[in-house]
């Protein structure tokens, strides 16, 4: 191009990038919202001066010049009166419509699409590829290709928002919500939590990386990455010398944690609680929380001293060790009781 | 604003008073119904959803009990009624006496809702930490209150449900989560109508009230029969789910 | 500013003798008041106690987003503040304050009755607004409330760390004083008219309040309930909103916005009333379109109950009820419109001033219109989809609440601080207090539509740092926009007992409120008024003292003693 015309583009982009106006458009979605926002704005904006400048020249031309005066009799006009309801009315119907065409779109997820699944927990983000492949609070997805997540979240209601792509979904704890968009450009993008779900609501973010289709099969088959989790979360359990308190055999300071997930534990305080994933992330950052029976509250915390992803290695440990012999004495399960939720 | 006689200084006739009073009373029970409407939208929500549950806590509700005090509120509703005709045609003794009566009746469906309540605890079906539908099919030493026959329903009842919904006792717990909400929520209004039931007895005993002078029996009367259309809601609602027996 | 007045012969003005303020002295007369205009500065006092509090909240936000990383607050603290500035101004604010402080003061004058028409209840419901009132400083004190003013499950009820049962229940509490209000007013409205008060001779600012006290009483009730269910739910471990206990999030929020969408009806309804007794007053001109207002603001009031789930687009919910509720979403929009052209309609053919009050109805006219047109962006599900829980939603309700809502709020006190106060705040300052507001309000706000378009959640304590430009802007904004808010607080209070003495009525106004003296006497008017001019008539009215119109027959019913 020539260069006044590169330069003026330079000029603009530098601009836009001090006060910028709208996100990137990276996917199918962004050109139909922001058409559709730009007719509502246009629109708006052309009442709204329309009103204003009324409103001034009213202001001006009706000003009072006398102090005793008075203004018109002025009864009302039917005419105006229907003629500015239905006219806004129509308007409206046609933005109604417009805006309806695109959500419709959107809450149509196609058939040919990539699934990722997503679960979302205070306070990060749990992504998972098809071919089971792992990702934290990081998304990676070829370009072009249909997308879908399919999103559960893990305690209070979360929501994955991508402002690239103009598309955001709740992530509502007890159901699953589903969401699609076709990423159309190559990049790094945010995404970010967009429902409060407590302290670190701000921090829940990300990126998305969309990649050329070749890197991204080559991406995803890459094993480099993606170690087994089980495996992993053992050798953490060694370094880490949880195994020398939590002894299998059950006559360890700690209890034994064989056949403990997802079982009841008997508390110190004499309630019951499943030893889920939640209980556990919590007895490995918060130890005092929830003392077991019989048991001392000498466990020191881990907080600060494991990642996210450590902790998940660790659960699915823990999780390996259901299948193993219980101890008769000192493991942390409950007596069997009746009905308990 | 000071009062002449009956007239507050607000009002320029005892007429508008009488009206306005009346209306007021309207628009606080339609404040009511959206009050207990609430609850049960999430009611009908929940029992959609989750029927078998409900059923079930519905089943171990008695039936008697709550025939009963329905039949007390209906009666209390006539004897409210005729307590405002008595003070319509004058006649104050047969006001104070129909007054009492409603009263009684009030006192004895909160006498009754107490029994329930306490069986309710001591059968664990109070939401909360040990909350257990099948506390008493497990344990019918403990529940001494139930004949056998009652227990033999209860038990075959609880297959059926626990078939339909394995994680039955979660959910029981939301029907009894709107059983103690609503008929808790119904009993806290019939103790501020009992209130209101003898403030009216006190000012009937001072002969308050004659053929010119009546609006606040008229108007409470309103409120208590309120009070009573909510319990004939409740019944059915919560008594009456999916009972053959 | 006119000089014309009812009383306007002679020397300067002298305040009444005996008045509702010096009828009775002591602490006891005041707090066991049934007058409703005592109550109504009552009211006054509170409304601009929690005021204060929320601002100061605001501020705290305001100040800590100046930097992307999070430099003063920790999350939690930033997160309570949040939280607690939208629950002290939604509920011990905005809610109560024009009605329960003007509403209260006027609706009586207004209809020409002696008092509401149940002044006890009045009374209650301003005692039953401060225990709730201390219920929720309760929580404030004892760690603060962090869960958003809107109370999301399960998060409010199962995992958050902070003192939300006692917010909850003083929420629970103060709605009993919305409804006990809006009951009064419906019934005075009703029973309590003068003589030749018919119903299309009520001031519009009756009518918005009849609309708004019917959302009262049909919306508070469910949000009640609501709060009760979720404060059970914390409190004992019921399960209506907790899915590990098979109950809904998802219900929580519709019975939540059923009441809270109106209630940001409640919210500006109110403030219409305001616009619309200033704009003709100002104008000296009748209302265009006096009926088509008034049927607006109960279209308002009506449809205002059947869109709340436009709150609730992204939360999955069905297709269908999306596009349900975004339709109507659309008609709601359309007799706020209606209110609008007629109010511009009625500066044609006018004679206007530029008065305090004048100014804040320009100030609402432009600001409303922008919020009030930024809600059909929301409305229009394509775009909801992108700036939902952005800061545009932000920037969305605060141009109506605070442009909207406050302006109408400020516009009022200063219209009637003479009705209220007997004295005239001073007139330049106020001009310029009006200006530094509007120009402050908008660098606020206005950055925040194009941050939410960028894509900036709100309730975020740390952001991208690209966003910060904008948020810089915010916060100078909000520092002038202080400013703005002091300066009446301060005159006003000085105006109360050293401003210049107004008389009865200073603009003129055709309303019945200014045809007693000023401050009223404690039973409004010595002598019950009989109707018999059509509202904001400014042409048969000689006793205004203004040109323009013969006089047709006495204006005021001969005095023959207290019928």
């Amino acid at each position: 191009m020539s260069d006044p015309v590169r330069r003026r583009k330079e000029h603009i982009r530098a601009v836009q990038s001090l006060l910028p106006f709208y996100p990137e458009s990276a996917s199918n979605f962004a050109p139909k919202v922001d058409a559709v926002f730009l007719f509502v704005l246009t629109t708006c904006l052309f009442f709204a001066v329309l009103v204003t400048l009324l409103i001034i020249y009213a202001a001006y031309r009706y000003r009072r010049t006398s102090p005793g005066e008075v203004g018109s009799t002025g009864e009302g006009n039917m005419i105006l009166e229907i003629g500015w309801t239905v006219i806004p009315l129509f308007i409206s119907l046609g933005m109604f419509a417009w805006g309806a065409i695109v959500y419709v779109n959107y809450r149509t997820d196609p058939t040919d699409t990539l699934n990722i699944y997503v679960v979302g927990k205070q306070w990060m983000w749990k992504l998972q590829q098809p071919n089971g492949k792992r990702e934290i609070n990081e998304l990676h997805i070829p370009v072009n290709r249909n997308v879908k997540l399919i999103m559960g979240s893990e305690d209070v209601i979360h929501d994955f928002y991508v402002p690239a792509f103009r598309a955001k979904m709740d992530v509502v704890p007890g159901r699953y919500n589903t969401m699609w968009f076709r990423p159309t450009k190559i990049g790094k993008y945010h995404f970010f939590c967009s429902q409060y779900c407590g302290t670190n609501h701000a921090e829940m973010g990300g990126w998305v990386t969309v990649m050329d289709p070749s890197e991204y099969s080559a991406w995803l088959s890459d094993e480099a990455g993606n170690v087994d989790p089980t495996s992993a979360g053992e050798k953490l359990f060694t370094q880490l010398a949880c195994v020398t308190c939590h002894l299998g055999n059950g006559t360890g300071r700690a209890p034994s944690l064989n056949g403990v997930y997802a079982g009841k534990v008997l508390l110190a305080d004499g309630s019951i609680v499943t030893a889920d994933d939640a209980y556990i992330r919590e007895s490995i950052l918060q130890p005092k929380a929830k003392i077991v029976a019989g048991y001392q509250p000498v466990m020191p915390t881990f907080q600060g001293l494991v990642t996210e992803e450590q902790i998940l290695n660790l659960t699915a440990y823990i999780k390996s060790l259901q299948s193993q012999p219980v101890p008769a004495k000192g493991a942390g399960i409950a007596p069997a009781t009746t009905g308990k939720k | 604003m000071h009062r002449t006689g009956a007239l507050y200084g607000q009002f320029k006739t005892l007429e508008q008073q009488k009206d306005t009073a009346t209306l007021g009373m309207w628009i606080f029970l339609v404040t009511e119904v959206m009050f207990f409407g609430g609850i049960m939208l999430a009611y009908a929500i929940n029992r959609h959803t989750y029927f078998p549950a409900f059923a079930m806590g519905s089943n171990t509700l008695s039936l008697f009990l709550g025939g009963t005090n329905t039949v007390v509120l209906l009666a209390s509703s006539f004897t409210m009624a005729m307590g405002v005709w008595s003070a319509q045609v004058g006649k104050k003794q047969l006001l104070t006496i129909f007054l009492s009566l409603t009263l009684v009746l009030g006192f004895v469906f909160l006498g009754i809702k107490y029994v329930e309540y306490a069986q309710k605890f001591h059968h664990h079906l109070v939401p909360g930490r040990n909350f257990d539908i099948t506390y008493c099919v497990n344990n019918p030493a403990r529940c001494d209150d139930l004949s056998p026959s009652e227990l033999e329903v209860e038990r075959e009842e609880l297959a059926k449900a626990l078939n339909a919904d394995p994680a039955l006792n979660s959910h029981a717990q939301l029907y009894y989560s709107a059983y103690f909400g609503m008929t808790g929520l119904h009993a806290l209004h019939m103790i501020v109508g009992a209130g209101l039931l003898l403030w009216l007895l006190k000012e009937s005993l001072a002969g308050r009230f004659d053929a010119q002078y009546n609006n606040p029996v008229d108007i409470i009367g309103l409120y208590w029969h309120f009070v009573d259309i909510v319990w004939i809601y409740l019944f059915p609602l919560l008594y009456l789910i999916d009972r053959h027996k | 500013m006119s000089t014309a007045s009812i009383t306007s012969t002679g020397p300067a003005l002298k305040l009444p003798e005996k008045h509702y303020v010096n009828a009775t002295y002591g602490i006891r007369s005041w707090l066991l008041t049934t007058d409703h205009k005592r109550i109504a500065l009552l009211y006054l006092a509170s409304v601009t106690f929690f005021f204060f509090i929320g601002g100061f909240f605001a501020m705290m936000i305001r100040l800590h987003l100046l930097t992307p990383n999070g430099y003063m607050l920790s999350a939690d603290t930033y997160n309570r503040m949040f939280t607690m500035h939208g629950v002290t101004m939604i509920f011990f604010f905005l809610i109560p304050s024009i009605p329960a402080v003007l509403g209260n003061f006027l609706i009586p004058l207004m209809v020409g009755a002696k008092d509401l028409a149940f002044p006890k209840i009045n009374l209650l419901s301003w005692y039953i607004y401060i225990i709730g009132g201390c219920f929720t400083l309760y929580s404030m004190i004892t760690g603060g409330l962090d869960t958003g003013w809107t109370f999301y499950t399960p998060l409010s009820t199962v995992y958050s760390n902070s003192a939300v049962a006692p917010a909850v229940v003083g929420v629970f509490i103060t709605g009993f004083s919305s409804i006990l209000t809006g009951l009064n007013f419906l019934v005075t409205v009703h029973t309590m008219r003068a003589p030749g008060m018919t119903w299309f001779r009520l001031p519009l600012f009756v009518w918005a309040h009849y609309a708004t006290s019917v959302v009262m009483i049909l919306g508070t009730p469910v949000i009640a309930i609501t709060l009760a269910l979720a404060a059970m739910e914390r409190v004992f471990g019921l399960g209506f909103f907790n899915p590990a206990m098979g109950g809904d999030p998802i219900l929580f929020q519709h019975l939540f916005w059923f009441y809270s969408h109106p209630a940001v009806y409640i919210m500006i309804l109110p403030a219409m009333g305001v616009i619309s007794e200033i704009i003709p007053t100002f104008a000296r001109k009748k209302l265009f379109g006096y009926h088509f207002v008034a049927a607006a603001s109960l279209a308002i009031a009506v449809i205002g109950f059947v869109v709340w789930a436009h709150h609730m687009f992204v939360t999955g919910q069905s297709t269908y009820a999306a596009l349900a509720f975004s339709f109507l979403t659309f008609l709601v929009a359309i007799p706020s419109a209606v209110k609008v052209f007629n109010w511009t309609a009625t500066l044609f053919g006018g004679s206007i001033s530029f008065d305090t009050p004048m100014l804040y109805a320009f100030g609402f006219l432009g600001l409303f219109l922008v919020g009030g047109l930024t809600g059909l962006f929301l409305g229009t599900l394509g775009i909801d989809i992108h700036v939902h829980d952005t800061y545009f939603v932000v920037a969305h309700f605060h141009y109506i609440m605070v442009g909207g809502a406050v302006m109408g709020y400020l516009g009022g006190m200063h219209f009637w601080w003479p009705k209220i106060t007997g004295r005239m705040y001073p007139e330049w300052i106020a001009r310029i207090a009006a200006l530094i507001l509007f120009v402050g309000f908008n660098l606020t706000f206005f950055p925040q539509f194009v941050l939410g378009y960028l894509g900036m959640p709100r309730r975020y304590h740390v952001y991208p740092p690209e966003f910060q430009v904008y948020n810089v802007m915010s916060t100078a904004g909000a520092s002038i926009l202080a400013v703005g808010y002091l300066l009446p607080m301060i005159y006003l209070t000085w105006a109360a007992f050293y401003g210049k003495v107004a008389g009865p009525n200073p603009w003129p106004a055709t309303g019945l409120e200014w045809r007693t003296p000023s401050p009223p006497p404690t039973e409004n008017f010595e002598v019950t008024p009989v109707v018999t001019w059509e509202p904001y008539d400014f042409h048969h009215r000689p006793d205004l003292g203004l040109e323009g119109g013969a006089p047709q027959g006495p204006a005021v019913a001969p005095a023959h003693g207290d019928d």
